[in-house]
């Protein structure tokens, strides 16, 4: 089965391997990584009959074309995205959370993501791929996981390992919501900002700038006022940290997050919220919306718990 | 000693030790760090010390904030076996393809080149922590009459092997990177080994390092 694999004819703009991230490495400066919508993710495997933590292709706004050779194999793709599969005299325009069949020489043309970023690329199977720190995650920055940390480029070869035969016809009805607020919990360094700023904060809307990546979300909107220093002795992050350089322009670190930063953290994006605002393209409009940690607990277990009833919903 | 413990977001507890940094305020942390990592709690993901903090992120399916509050605040602490703390010897050269910002520190401190490297080189430094990028260590603390602060406008690519100064530190970009320090020189030495899964970092918390300035010569050497 090992013989079978996609040829790489266009790579998108930032097609790359992930999983469900890498642990316990911050400490040497190694981001998490991973999906950067887990849901999606989760979804995609959970279609293809794999194991949840399967690393699979995620891509981003315009996802690759890819040349299938082998034997059949069966796939899908999650998020909200176009995509053709086109076969010796047929085209099919596909649909997300549905699997497909590919056979040897068939095209698979991921078009573009709508009205988001991300989208997923799984088959029913493994691919072959580095796994490194017990993740295959790709850190391009660091050259970190599969595909020697490298995003996926023109006329490479994607091999796969195996694949399971698994029922062709699984499908899902999902939609993705939109989000009208992303919810935030106060930062450590919360009282750096005057009243007017916090106020500004909690009240204005913020626009997602072009400048935006696996890294980071920078934001664009009313500037927010520090009273104190917009330096602070550099310190741990995590992801969803919204911080506040000297430009007043909020930044929110996403999951190849630097692992320290050293400017002031005015609130953290929820757990619950996350994979909803990775998929805000630039020119999305955006609200931040003050919730307490019991909530945002709780909004958290909710959350999860959906998750498990789509997938329950899987036929 | 820890003075205390807050939330940062839903899924991480911030521990602060104070707000002065120094050697021994870093050595609790350190000291916190590596009892954490020795017990193995249940939920904890990743862990950050820096100067005096340390983030502790766990997964939220597993654990939760005041659950994991408690374990940390009734934290038995071994004393930690006295760390074998590495001397290690870093050459830089200081050709300036390299010293990127040299002129302007010449004018920022009133001091000329020379007499900045005398005082660079003639220091040993300790290593705080590593992060931001992989493998990044952040060493002090630089002499007094060094202290500057970090570029208006940061720089989209530093060099790898780039020697930084800001403020009373001096790091080394472990690979190109976008950033904000003064750039004074380079060194040959490669600080990340992606390959060594083990101990990837040449440089360590807790290390001292003592640098020696080298030639253009002798880093090519040492390059080829």
């Amino acid at each position: 089965m090992d013989k079978s694999y996609f040829e790489v004819i266009r790579p998108g703009i930032n097609t790359t391997f992930q999983d469900l991230g890498r642990k316990n490495l911050y400490h040497i400066g190694i981001p998490f990584s991973g999906a950067m919508d887990n849901r999606n993710f989760i979804l995609a495997n959970a279609i293809a009959g794999n194991k949840e933590n399967t690393p699979i292709i995620e891509f981003a706004y315009q996802g690759p074309l890819l040349k299938f050779k082998g034997e059949k194999i069966n796939f899908n793709i999650t998020g909200n995205v176009s995509f053709n599969l086109i076969k010796k005299d047929d085209q099919i325009e596909g649909n997300c959370y549905e699997n497909y069949t590919l056979e040897d020489g068939d095209q698979l043309d991921i078009l573009s993501t709508n009205k988001s970023v991300y989208g997923y690329l799984a088959i029913s199977g493994n691919f072959k791929v580095q796994i490194q720190w017990g993740s295959c995650s790709t850190n391009t920055k660091a050259n970190v996981g599969a595909n020697d940390g490298k995003k996926i480029e023109k006329n490479q070869v994607i091999k796969i390992l195996d694949t399971h035969s698994h029922n062709s016809k699984r499908k899902l009805e999902y939609l993705n919501s939109k989000i009208e607020s992303i919810r935030v919990i106060r930062g450590t360094n919360f009282n750096y900002f005057s009243e007017n700023g916090k106020k500004n904060f909690f009240n204005e809307e913020f626009t997602v700038t072009k400048l935006t990546d696996r890294m980071g979300m920078r934001l664009e909107g009313t500037k927010i006022e520090n009273i104190v220093d917009t330096n602070i002795k550099s310190e741990g992050i995590v992801k969803g940290v919204i911080q506040v350089p000297t430009d007043g322009n909020p930044i929110v670190m996403l999951s190849d997050h630097g692992t320290i930063g050293g400017y002031p953290k005015i609130g953290v994006v929820i757990s619950s919220d996350y994979d909803k605002l990775v998929q805000l393209p630039p020119g999305s409009k955006i609200k931040f919306k003050e919730i307490e940690l019991s909530d945002a607990e709780l909004l958290f277990k909710l959350y999860q718990m959906e998750t498990k009833n789509i997938i329950a919903k899987i036929k | 000693m820890i003075k205390n413990i807050s939330n940062l977001g839903d899924a991480a507890l911030y521990c602060d030790f104070g707000n002065e940094v120094n050697q021994e305020v870093n050595s609790k942390v350190i000291k916190y760090f590596k009892n954490i990592k020795e017990k193995e709690i249940e939920g904890i993901t990743n862990l950050t010390p820096s100067y005096n903090k340390l983030i502790i992120s766990f997964d939220l399916n597993l654990t939760n904030f005041n659950n994991l509050k408690k374990i940390i605040e009734n934290l038995e602490l071994n004393e930690l076996e006295k760390i074998k703390s590495n001397k290690i010897k870093i050459p830089i050269c200081c050709d300036k393809e390299f010293a990127l910002d040299i002129k302007k520190l010449e004018k920022k401190l009133k001091m000329s080149e020379e007499k900045i490297y005398e005082r660079f080189f003639s220091k040993e430094y300790f290593c705080y922590m590593t992060g931001f990028i992989a493998g990044l260590p952040f060493l002090g603390d630089l002499d007094e009459s060094l202290k500057s602060r970090r570029l208006e406008t940061p720089r989209v690519k530093i060099p790898k092997g780039s020697v930084g100064i800001a403020e009373q530190f001096c790091n080394i970009y472990t690979f190109e990177s976008p950033g904000g320090w003064n750039i004074i020189g380079n060194t040959p030495t490669n600080i990340f080994d992606k390959k060594n899964e083990l101990k990837p970092n040449l440089i360590n918390p807790g290390d001292t390092l003592v640098f020696e300035q080298i030639s253009i010569d002798q880093f090519e050497k040492h390059n080829g």
